[in-house]
């Protein structure tokens, strides 16, 4: 399972470092962003938006463990966070995927 | 339960190999150890494999079994091969000399540059050192101590197969303990030894190797405190 | 790179993570906050603008992830594509620069 997040948790860092030279782009032009919204609004893009904001709370789950497991003292419970990082970044993916 | 297992066996050297098929009469209570001497007793005796104790002790049989890294000789079959089948092969991670036999020097080698070995100030002379076995240090070397250096989490790790010059979690592991002996005097140069981009840090924490380890020892958790004595060492200037 | 320099690379590496924490939390909030009902550049802009708080966040937000990103890459250059040593460096030197200066571009471009 940790191996798992742990591909999850580097594989999404990349991706994020990747859109986000876009994405500052994007928000620099703020005189423009309604035209960019309308095009945001075809189903691909949404989909898209949902992926990097379920990205998001992956990398965040997985970095958070390793900081837990880095800096927390050692627990038995600790075998259990990948599990719950997962867990996290579902409920996250739900839950922006409900507000749409 | 079948009668027979079907075993797949890798054969080979240095420059590579194949499986290999052989049946297998099925026993009770039959270890992958029984499985592998059998084949090499009475089916093939061209088959080269390690093992010494035969009771979980020494680890010497340590092999990958059905793609994970394990002590032959505490892997019951009926736990494994659920459909009749299995597959075995050498450590992962390391040089192969020949069918199931590892060459582990690059693994004890590590195991020295990480200064895993113990250098006391005291002689014969000098009377005992104390050391409370409750004290905190003590707690935290003891739950690492128990390291019979048998390779299987050095096998299981996804660092040491992508950064050649990882040390490796049995290496840190064991440095670990050391950092926690009061009575050791190369506590500078141990600390120099796992810190950098091929000891300590290097470490993702995919905790394959606590998952796998035999004895039930967390090596994540010794790698953890290492990190963090290295970091506060940087910090501090004493690195 | 000396073990001193990488060692310093990994704290700052947690350090900018631990402060990424909370920005990505704050910003996941908003975000699921900000999305219902439909996006639209002058709800945005209006919750932005001119607002000091939010250019403080988001000033930090993006010098944080101007730390972590490269740090982040560099390790995965050196076990993905066994690409190590000083060129690396400078191009991840380099790309740090890019995220700060675009970042700050952004925070510029809503709050200002």
């Amino acid at each position: 399972m940790s191996r798992a997040l742990a591909l999850a948790h580097r594989l999404s860092g990349i991706a994020l470092a990747l859109f986000l030279p876009a994405h500052f782009w994007v928000l620099s032009r703020a005189l423009e962003l309604d035209a960019f919204l309308a095009w945001t609004g075809q189903p691909a893009v949404k989909l898209a938006e949902w992926g990097l904001v379920t990205l998001l709370a992956l990398h965040l789950a997985g970095g958070l463990r390793v900081l837990a497991l880095e800096f927390l003292p050692w627990r038995d419970w600790a075998k259990g966070l990948a599990a719950a990082a997962a867990g996290f970044a579902v409920a996250a993916g739900l839950a922006y995927a409900l507000a749409l | 339960m079948s009668v027979m297992l079907q075993v797949r066996v890798w054969r080979g050297g240095a420059a590579g190999g194949a499986w290999r098929q052989y049946d297998v009469p099925r026993r009770e209570s039959q270890t992958v150890l029984d499985v592998v001497t059998h084949i090499q007793r009475a089916l093939d005796p061209t088959l080269a494999y390690r093992y010494a104790c035969r009771v979980g002790m020494c680890g010497s049989c340590a092999m990958t079994v059905n793609g994970a890294p394990r002590w032959t000789c505490r892997t019951h079959v009926d736990k494994v091969a659920q459909d009749g089948r299995l597959s075995v092969a050498p450590l992962k991670n390391l040089p192969v000399i020949r069918d199931l036999v590892a060459d582990m020097r690059e693994f004890f080698d590590k195991w020295a540059r990480a200064q895993g070995q113990f250098k006391g100030a005291r002689t014969r002379a000098d009377d005992f050192e104390r050391i409370a076995p409750g004290s905190e240090a003590r707690r935290r070397a003891d739950a690492a101590i128990e390291c019979i250096g048998c390779g299987v989490c050095y096998a299981a790790c996804d660092v040491v197969a992508a950064n050649p010059g990882y040390l490796g979690p049995a290496a840190l592991n064991r440095a670990w303990t050391l950092a926690n002996d009061a009575r050791d005097t190369a506590q500078g140069a141990r600390l120099r030894a796992v810190a950098g981009d091929r000891a300590s840090l290097a470490c993702h924490t995919h905790m394959s190797c606590t998952e796998r380890c035999p004895k039930a020892l967390s090596p994540t958790a010794g790698i953890a405190g290492l990190k963090r004595a290295v970091a506060r060492a940087a910090l501090q200037g004493r690195l | 790179m000396s073990r001193r320099a990488e060692t310093l690379l990994w704290v700052a590496q947690r350090a900018s993570a631990a402060v990424l924490a909370v920005c990505v939390l704050a910003h996941l909030a908003t975000l699921i906050y900000a999305v219902q009902g439909g996006l639209s550049g002058a709800e945005i802009l209006a919750r932005t603008r001119g607002n000091v708080a939010w250019l403080v966040f988001y000033t930090v937000f993006v010098l944080a992830v101007a730390v972590h990103a490269p740090i982040g890459l560099r390790t995965v250059l050196a076990e993905w594509l066994g690409w190590r040593g000083r060129a690396r460096d400078f191009a991840l030197i380099a790309f740090a620069v890019v995220l700060a200066g675009m970042g700050l571009q952004a925070v510029r471009g809503v709050v200002a």
